[in-house]
């Protein structure tokens, strides 16, 4: 018998997943597989090619890495077409004339960017977007076009989903993008003109500008692009084009092998992906099934599968009749879904739309008549709902009698409109990328003992495609879990069983003071480096030893008590309170500054940061600058930063009241308090809120009658504005409030959890606050008032403390066997000072 | 001088030809680590006293090779001692080098003997 040999035609996302579904079979290991691609490189996900602008990882684009292959005894050949099918001798030939024999062949040559016959497409400057090697052609052009022209401009060809995405791509760039599209509405086939309105409202806002509605004549320039013509004296000018006008079917083998072509390309196959010869497949998107060419991923993986099952005999496995066509994106930010029949004419079913221009949200359902079948959807701007939705249309649910509540929320008392995920059926196809049910899920928790979204995902593959199903994955998992009475509990790591609010009252509770101490105690095991440091913040919470006592357990800034820098070296901070400083004191840091050759720089925080001390420096860097009268900033601490403030009524025409003599009270006050995470202070003088206070942890204002007292403010990655806990009320009291807001904080959030966070999830949320801070609704402010003013008492300055305190001191050297210093550091200079040479 | 993974090989206790005496315990943080000169290597030491165990390894990280890993955190994952990186918390395990949560080159390790409260570190050369 022997073993058989199946040749797969292209190494992209579909034809890779043939490989890795027929992998993955027992029976694979009776065949002999051989993988031909054309691109010089292995398959990698062509859906989030825009994230190579971002890190330029061509790897981390990689559906696999190539010694996948070879462990799962697949041969691939990179770099090699196949230019020919002998299909009586059921050969191939490639494009260095070898030739290779087959007993199936599976094609899987996607397809080719569609360029419209336009005249002068030819010129340099015009790219199409679809490999990386397109992609790394448009970044150099780019480049070249940058330096004589700063500003220079790009349009995109094309206003689909390829093309939105190309416009990302151009942004990120540094161009000016400009999409043209020939119809009047943006991605056509997936939006209404009202969404479509939105969405483009929102992408201008941005930085994108759209036409719409145009046709692109020639494109103009002698020799390299200079701009595109629409015809009557309408014309745009750019420095390079990307076209993405859509995909022509890249199905030159089947012509030359005459096998059965649609009338506009494509290869025609049957519900077992076989084309008119039964050993040949097609899938993907060269494929044609149903008069159609799918060029989304999720059908594709669903043709791989079906191959994988008709090569193995399983011939019951057959491709569906119906194909879902729903997607949902994130483009540049914005949210875009579309599900079902997404528009349609009023005999077919009527919609339901909520728009609002304000917040560039639409959604809109449409309905069947009797008002009991979802037909479809699109969402713009909020695709929150996305999935329970789409599990409604693609399950046939009933919809409720207010259908509307779908899309505007539920506003009557309590109750989502949708139940939870719970409801579906187990046949409900959850992850769309890999066929994954509900019941698969759930089976995975309840039978397979996987607890987490990290081990579901590894054994079931629900959220490795576009990860869109992960909130839904997420709730199935809680849910399973609770059926079983196991509730999701939040600990630590693997070595402490417990919340850091309960570790925290176990401490304290049992006077524990050292690391190893509570690990024996209430922990197991022997630590990591994530208890580690969280401990040691409760540690200082609780006695308000400085990072220098247990300094193995700190985490790796206040290990040393310095920011560590990308080469190792480190930021030097001292204290500039309220971001008040004199002209001495000036001096004095620029001598040091000067002294040890180091980078200097303003700090968001209002203070100095100098850079660039090695580690043997440090000691006595600090030491001149304790003897200049400056503590330590403590900018390297899950602790209180600074405390910003604006000139207020010392200086300014509008102040109402001192700010930065409050900011200097405050920031005495609060320094050194150590925090499940860094936390900053503002105190504006006045309404105009220079200090930025709403933007901060806490911050003051000053109204009339008093100070206004917010909390809860984060800038970062999620920023978020402070919520205002009480109204002019006098300096002491905001003290006070602060004082309690900070020491339950304290007490209460997870690890590496910031204010904003944590107000959020507090149940109650600020009305809650001011009950607890206010009124007192817990009895516990007694206790929050002794536990900060202790705190307070017990104030040190750690860098004094090391200066101080020889063997604190002697932990500052890069070798402890020998005075040399590291000579693996490398500076370059960089405007007038320096910096770390770059990473490779 | 830019640091060369090269330098830095794996070297079981049977290749010890040298045993180098570094430095005197007291030099050595409890439960942590600190960084060794042996001809042109720089050699992590970790102290996991808790356990009454000492590892040593390179003390570049392979990640963006920086001189950082004897200033990580020493911790255990299924009992396995590792450190984590100080800069981007990649962990290695300090038994087989292996990084255990990314898939960098996994790092060079060396044996360790204490001899008269003195720390030694064998190499092959």
């Amino acid at each position: 018998m022997g073993m058989k040999t199946i040749i797969v035609v292209g190494n992209g996302m579909v034809g890779y997943k043939f490989c890795e579904k027929f992998a993955a079979r027992e029976e694979s290991k009776h065949f002999k597989l051989i993988v031909f691609g054309e691109e010089p490189r292995a398959a990698y996900d062509r859906v989030h090619l825009s994230e190579f602008f971002e890190n330029r990882d061509a790897k981390a684009l990689e559906m696999a890495p190539l010694e996948w292959y070879a462990d799962n005894d697949i041969e691939l050949i990179v770099n090699e077409r196949v230019t020919d099918i002998h299909r009586s001798k059921k050969t191939i030939t490639t494009a260095s004339e070898k030739e290779f024999i087959y007993d199936y062949l599976v094609l899987a040559t996607g397809s080719a960017p569609f360029v419209p016959p336009i005249q002068g497409v030819e010129k340099k400057g015009v790219f199409v977007y679809r490999t990386i090697e397109d992609l790394e052609a448009m970044l150099s052009y780019a480049e070249e076009i940058k330096k004589s022209k700063p500003d220079g401009k790009a349009a995109i060809l094309g206003g689909g989903l390829l093309g939105l995405e190309a416009g990302k791509a151009v942004m990120d760039m540094g161009l000016e993008p400009h999409v043209v599209e020939f119809a009047p509405k943006l991605m056509p086939r997936q939006l209404d003109a009202r969404s479509s309105n939105v969405l483009q409202l929102t992408l201008e806002s941005i930085g994108i500008s759209i036409h719409t509605g145009k046709a692109t004549n020639s494109i103009m320039g002698n020799g390299a692009i200079t701009g595109m013509d629409f015809g009557e004296d309408d014309k745009l000018d750019v420095d390079m084009l990307v076209i993405s006008a859509g995909i022509r079917p890249r199905d030159e083998l089947g012509k030359t092998c005459n096998l059965e072509m649609g009338v506009r390309g494509g290869i025609v196959v049957n519900d077992k992906m076989q084309t008119s010869d039964p050993t040949i497949f097609a899938i993907g998107e060269v494929a044609l099934y149903n008069q159609m060419i799918y060029g989304l991923v999720a059908p594709g993986y669903e043709m791989a599968e079906v191959a994988v099952n008709q090569i193995l005999e399983q011939s019951d496995v057959v491709m569906k009749s119906e194909i879902d066509m729903s997607t949902k994106l994130k483009l540049i930010g914005v949210d875009v879904a579309s599900f079902g029949i997404p528009y349609m004419p009023a005999e077919k079913g009527l919609s339901i739309i909520y728009e609002n221009k304000t917040k560039g949200i639409y959604k809109r359902i449409n309905v069947s008549h009797d008002g009991k079948t979802l037909l479809g959807g699109i969402m713009v701007g909020d695709a929150e709902d996305y999935s329970i939705l789409h599990q409604m249309y693609l399950n046939n649910m009933p919809l409720p009698d207010n259908a509307e509540e779908l899309i505007v929320g539920s506003r009557g008392e309590g109750g989502s409109a949708f139940g939870n995920a719970m409801d579906l059926p187990d046949t409900a196809v959850i992850c769309s990328c890999e066929a994954v049910t509900k019941g698969d899920v759930c089976c995975s928790v309840l039978d397979n003992g996987n607890e987490t979204i990290k081990d579901v995902a590894k054994a079931t593959k629900a959220t490795t495609g576009c990860g869109g199903c992960k909130p839904m994955v997420t709730d199935l998992i809680k849910e399973s879990l609770k059926t079983l009475g196991k509730t999701v509990k939040e600990r630590l790591c693997e070595h402490f069983d417990y919340s850091r609010q309960e570790l925290f009252d176990l401490a304290k509770l049992k006077g524990i003071t050292d690391y190893d101490t509570l690990l024996d105690e209430v922990g197991s095991g022997n630590g990591c480096e994530v208890c580690k440091p969280a401990v040691a913040a409760i540690f200082a919470s609780l006695y308000n030893e400085t990072a220098n006592k247990q300094e193995t357990i700190q985490d790796s800034n206040d290990r040393y008590l310095a920011n560590i820098q990308r080469n190792g070296t480190y930021s030097v901070v001292p204290r500039v309170a309220g971001g008040e400083i004199t002209p001495k004191q000036l001096m004095a840091i620029g001598r040091i500054a000067q002294k040890y050759d180091l980078y200097t720089k303003i700090t968001g925080g209002q203070r100095i940061d100098m850079f660039g001390a090695k580690l043997h420096e440090l000691p006595m860097i600090w030491e001149e600058l304790i003897a200049e009268g400056f503590e330590t900033g403590q900018a390297y601490g899950k602790s209180l930063r600074t405390v910003k403030s604006c000139v207020g009524s010392t200086w300014c025409r509008y102040g109402m009241d001192e700010s930065v003599s409050f900011a200097i009270e405050i920031e005495h006050r609060y320094k050194g308090i150590r925090s499940p995470h860094k936390f900053k202070g503002g105190v504006s003088g006045c309404i105009r809120e220079c200090a930025e206070a709403r933007g901060k942890d806490f911050g003051f204002i000053a109204v009339e009658g008093g100070w206004n007292v917010y909390l809860g403010g984060n800038g970062g990655a999620t920023p978020k504005h402070a919520l205002l806990l009480a109204e002019k009320v006098d300096k002491e009291t905001a003290i006070k409030y602060v004082d309690r807001f900070i020491m339950f904080y304290i007490k209460t959030a997870q690890p590496l959890q910031r204010t904003a966070p944590w107000l959020e999830k507090l149940e109650g949320g600020i009305t809650y606050l001011q009950n607890v801070v206010i009124n007192d609704s817990l009895g516990i402010v007694d206790e929050l008032d002794a536990e900060m003013q202790a705190l307070v008492d017990s104030y040190v300055c750690e860098w004094k403390e090391a200066v101080e305190t020889p063997e604190i001191r002697a932990r500052y050297t890069h070798f402890v066997n020998s005075e040399e210093t590291d000579n693996n550091i490398e500076f370059v200079s960089l405007r007038e000072q320096k910096m770390p040479k770059e990473w490779a | 001088m830019i640091a060369n993974l090269d330098t830095y090989e794996s070297v079981s206790l049977a290749e010890v030809k040298v045993w180098y005496k570094a430095a005197p315990i007291s030099k050595f943080p409890k439960n942590g680590g600190a960084c060794i000169k042996y001809k042109d290597k720089q050699i992590s030491v970790f102290n996991f006293t808790r356990e009454g165990t000492w590892y040593a390894c390179q003390n570049l990280c392979p990640h963006k090779m920086e001189m950082v890993l004897s200033r990580g955190m020493i911790g255990e994952e299924n009992m396995e001692a590792k450190v984590a990186c100080p800069l981007h918390k990649n962990t290695f395990s300090l038994k087989t080098g292996e990084n255990l949560n990314g898939s960098l080159d996994a790092i060079a390790t060396y044996p360790v003997k204490i001899e008269s409260d003195f720390v030694y570190v064998g190499f092959s050369e």
